[in-house]
């Protein structure tokens, strides 16, 4: 029998807030152990929570970007639960009444275009962190570290419409692009502001119910999602085509040995008793508030994407590609705006440009070269200053000094030769000193050029003008 | 130095006295501790006394009238405040033991306006555990006694404060009210108490029991007084989404006019069988005295009234469980010694921690919110609630006040239901509906029972009408000023 996969994904992504969500406690990474932790973090008693509205216009605004519809009143409630990272016995959520509702992701696996349905998005708090006193004091005790308890995240949860392990990448890449887009995540997966849950099933190809699920957890980079997913996958399939059956439960993902294993059962037999927080009123947002956070989305890339088809006249995959970070479609634009050959900016960008940064380990906000230097480069490839070899030199010490191209050239000495005297006088020499294969070329070897040609640039060091030195070298040998 | 009895003296006077270098603030404050120290061993009113730091706040009142400048309309006036309201660098026990050492680093915002406005905390009242229970039985500091009959309860849960005043230590003190709690030991201790409109007071630094129903309120000796110490802790505040963002009236100018056009409601479900004879004649007589003077008496229901207790017992109850998760030895209170992991942690902190009506009322509730009982129970109660408040609102459609008893019985004696608690609830049969209905009621002494017990009647107004309630009271004070004479 034939079996399909069927995917949900539940995102959780921490926003770019300045201060936590019911507190005015600051959400900077990297303090020392509570010290961004006021009684309202510690759940002391008699403290309240007090809404941060920068916190519901960035869910406002990730939800009008993926088309959901933002609820005119929407509440918070509790999930109720033990854990001592979780200050107050209960985390505040959203549970009945979410801010968003519905909306979608188009995701483009393998070139073609799916829509994923989104079921809901919603605010909530971020719990503490534990830290085991391995490192820390005490070996044989746990520490609570609260800075982070109170952080404010969205959780967005997808319809199971993802059907394999690529998609689920594609679709998570696509929602980090988009949270980066809106400046309201900076989706980095490997330091937890962005994390994902995975609800996985498989069932006969073309059946309408939905098999047994399992839920994967602690999947904490990109890759790791696709790994876990397509073990998962194999997993399932394994159990059913043995005549098994599937059983519901929580698996962690175990990144080194490559494989999902059951959380035990205490772990997860939760009832949250969720029920409406009374600390806080129903949130009422109306169409004022709703238009004046849609004026503060940008072209989201969609609509990049196809304008750079568009107007620069990329291929998709270019396009595609160049858009997937704002700071790196920004990057194209303005190099491309100096140099208004769009193909080959896009070719330098995604060929050198990326390798470099990729090699580094840079973002593209922190790439040493400007746009405006990356388009003058081109340009004297263009003036016949520089060859296009040469051109792969000079990036390279650009992207150590971040220094101009034409500072490196005349530094360097690299200018091309294009003086035809000068280069004559090497071609004579070249052919002088090769009297054998000189021989053998005008009886008919002509694919020697090359060895001659390769004389030449070696002599010159590169800097010959490479048309200028084929030319003479099919007079002179003839 | 003078020896100043409280008990003759409003605020009000006291802070004229003060204002007239007649009296010295610190000597107000003495005289307090000294009742305090004095009564305390019967009573059990007090969970602490703040000496130093009320010896410090009357000091600077009368620095201030050394220099000449004016006094606020409390100002220099000595206050007890409920241990569940948190007071910086002094304990905030909620009569637990699982917060016994606990001393808030921050003020509650009621607090925060009592120390702006130049009043004296003299010392944390006590009360019901977590200020659950009817009758000051429950605190982990042992049972408050009625200075009227030491051996009876006082009502509860505030009856640390009510006692705090009927003994004449203070004038007035702040109670919470979650279902009566203010009224109630008001009502048993023959003292005025006051439970605000759900959302008129911040209930920022209040320890909460049941955050939709609890309200801090006023106890006092005096409606005046009542009605200053509630201008004074009115309003909105930042920190509190729940506290409304509506203009406080003014609640002291002219106080008890204009009574004699009012409509009053007599709510036909409060005069049930079973309640005391003495209470329902007391009743009677307070509503014919405002009909002499020219209110009219208007028959009216409550339907839904019957169902106030259980509908309250499980919205409460559901959401203590959910606001008594945080105390689980972890960052502060008490902390079970050698547990060898984590489950046995919280379980053996909390069994040590807390008393046996507030584990009962944790059961009762995580039971209520449970996944496949929460419809039945939980979302059930808060049908009953909106049924409780279009009651009142009906009701409110045809008169300005709500009159009827505090609670069917006088005080009893101590230990007589404890072991009873379907007994002990039906205590805040009549004090329920109000907080459910989120609407304002005062409980005023109208007179003793055959046996010396102190009887309160219990007045309701329409949401943020607490005006109405204070003329009313302010009315009855000033024509029958001796039912609200303190003990002897």
């Amino acid at each position: 029998m034939e079996l399909e996969t069927v995917i949900g994904l539940e995102v959780h992504a921490q926003l770019l807030t300045r201060s936590k969500i019911f507190c005015t406690c600051t959400t900077e990474f990297g303090r020392a152990p509570n010290e961004s932790a006021c009684p309202i973090c510690l759940g002391m008693p008699g403290v309240l929570p007090v809404l941060n509205r920068t916190v519901v216009e960035f869910a406002m605004k990730l939800g009008l970007a993926v088309h959901a519809t933002v609820a005119r009143s929407c509440r918070f409630a509790r999930k109720n639960y033990f854990y001592p990272d979780l200050p107050k016995g209960y985390q505040i959520s959203q549970f009945e009444q979410p801010l968003c509702v519905g909306g979608h992701i188009d995701i483009q696996p393998n070139g073609g275009s799916k829509r994923i349905g989104l079921t809901r998005i919603h605010m909530e708090e971020d719990a503490g962190k534990l830290i085991h006193g391995e490192n820390l004091g005490d070996p044989n005790s746990s520490y609570v570290d609260l800075n982070r308890a109170g952080i404010p995240l969205v959780e967005i949860v997808s319809e199971p419409d993802l059907s394999s392990p690529e998609e689920a990448r594609a679709y998570l890449l696509k929602l980090k692009s988009l949270l980066q887009y809106l400046e309201v995540c900076d989706g980095n997966m490997e330091e937890g502001s962005l994390r994902c849950d995975a609800n996985i099933s498989l069932r006969p190809k073309g059946a309408t119910a939905l098999g047994t699920k399992t839920e994967i957890k602690n999947m904490n980079s990109f890759r790791n999602v696709q790994r876990a997913l397509e073990y998962e996958i194999e997993r399932q399939r394994a159990i059913l085509s043995g005549g098994g059956t599937i059983h519901q439960e929580t698996r962690l993902w175990d990144a080194t040995q490559g494989v999902t294993l059951p959380m035990r059962s205490k772990e997860h037999a939760h009832d949250y008793r969720y029920f409406p927080e009374p600390d806080l009123v129903p949130l009422v947002v109306d169409e004022a508030w709703i238009v004046a956070v849609r004026a503060t989305i940008p072209e989201l890339p969609d609509e990049k994407r196809q304008r750079f088809e568009r107007d620069y006249g990329l291929p998709a995959y270019d396009a595609e590609v160049l858009t997937t970070s704002r700071p790196l479609a920004d990057y194209f634009e303005t190099a491309a705006r100096r140099y208004p050959k769009p193909k080959v900016v896009s070719n330098w960008v995604m060929g050198e440009l990326l390798g470099a940064l990729n090699r580094s380990g840079k973002e593209i906000g922190a790439c040493p070269i400007a746009p405006e230097n990356l388009a003058e480069l081109l340009q004297l490839i263009d003036a016949g200053t520089i060859s296009g070899k040469i051109a792969k030199t000079v990036f390279e010490e650009m992207f150590e000094t971040s220094a101009s191209p034409r500072a490196i050239v005349a530094e360097k000495g690299l200018t091309q030769i294009s003086d035809s005297s000068a280069v004559e006088r090497v071609v004579d020499e070249v052919i002088a000193a090769n009297p054998e294969q000189l021989m053998q070329y005008r009886a008919g070897r002509t694919k020697l050029l090359g060895f001659f040609v390769g004389q030449v640039m070696k002599a010159t060091h590169g800097k010959a003008n490479p048309q200028l030195v084929n030319d003479l070298l099919r007079e002179k040998l003839r | 130095m003078a020896h100043v009895d409280l008990s003759k003296k409003s605020a009000s006077e006291l802070r004229r006295a003060i204002q007239a270098r007649e009296l010295r603030a610190v000597e107000v404050a003495e005289a307090a501790l000294q009742c305090i120290a004095e009564r305390n061993g019967q009573l059990n009113a007090f969970i602490s006394v703040c000496r130093q730091p009320a010896l410090e706040a009357a000091a600077a009142v009368d620095a201030k009238v050394a220099r000449g400048e004016e006094l606020g309309i409390l100002e220099g006036v000595p206050v007890a405040v409920k241990d569940n309201i948190c007071t910086a660098g002094h304990p905030t026990t909620c009569a637990s033991r699982i917060l016994a050492n606990f001393v808030p680093p921050y003020d509650s915002t009621v607090v925060r306006r009592l120390r702006q406005a130049g009043m004296v905390i003299v010392g944390k009242t006590n009360m019901d555990e977590f200020a659950m229970g009817s009758s000051s039985e429950t605190s982990y500091f042992g049972a408050v006694h009625n200075p009227w009959a030491l051996e009876r309860i006082t009502g509860g849960s505030s009856g640390g404060s009510a006692a705090a005043v009927a003994a004449g230590c203070v004038p007035l003190a702040l109670g919470s009210d979650t279902g009566g709690s203010i009224r109630q030991p008001a009502g048993m201790c023959g003292v005025v108490g006051l439970k605000p409109t759900y959302g008129r007071v911040s209930r920022f630094g209040l320890v909460a029991f049941a955050s939709s129903l609890d309200q801090i309120g006023p106890l006092g000796h005096h409606v005046e007084d009542v009605a200053a110490l509630l201008q004074i802790i009115s309003g909105h505040d930042p920190h509190d989404s729940t506290a409304a963002d509506l203009p406080v009236e003014d609640y002291t100018r002219n106080l008890g006019r204009g009574v004699e056009r009012l409509r009053l409601g007599v709510p036909k479900e409060y005069f049930i069988e079973g309640m005391d004879a003495d209470i329902r004649a007391a009743t009677e007589a307070v509503i014919q005295f405002y009909v002499e003077q020219g209110c009219r008496r208007v028959e009216l229901s409550l339907p839904h009234t019957d169902y106030a207790i259980a509908a309250y017992y499980i919205v409460a109850s559901s959401e203590a469980s959910s606001n008594l998760a945080r105390y689980d030895g972890v960052r502060y209170g008490y902390r079970t010694q050698g547990a060898g992991d984590l489950y046995s942690l919280y379980a053996r902190t909390r069994a040590e921690g807390f008393g046996s009506e507030v584990k009962r009322r944790i059961m009762l509730g995580t039971f209520a919110l449970s996944s496949g009982y929460y419809d039945a129970y939980y979302r059930k109660a808060q049908k009953v609630r909106t049924l409780i408040r279009q009651d009142f609102e009906r009701a409110f459609a045809q008169v300005d006040a709500i009159i009827c008893p505090v609670s069917p019985i006088p005080a009893f004696p101590i230990g007589e239901k404890f072991d009873d608690p379907l007994q002990m609830y039906l205590c805040d049969v009549f004090t329920l509906p109000a907080s459910m209905g989120g609407v304002p009621g005062m409980s005023i002494p109208v007179g003793r029972t055959r046996h010396g017990l102190p009887i309160g009647v219990q007045l309701l107004a329409p949401h943020f009408k607490e005006r109405t309630l204070l003329d009313l009271a302010a009315f009855y004070q000033r024509h029958f000023p001796e039912a609200f004479d303190l003990v002897k």
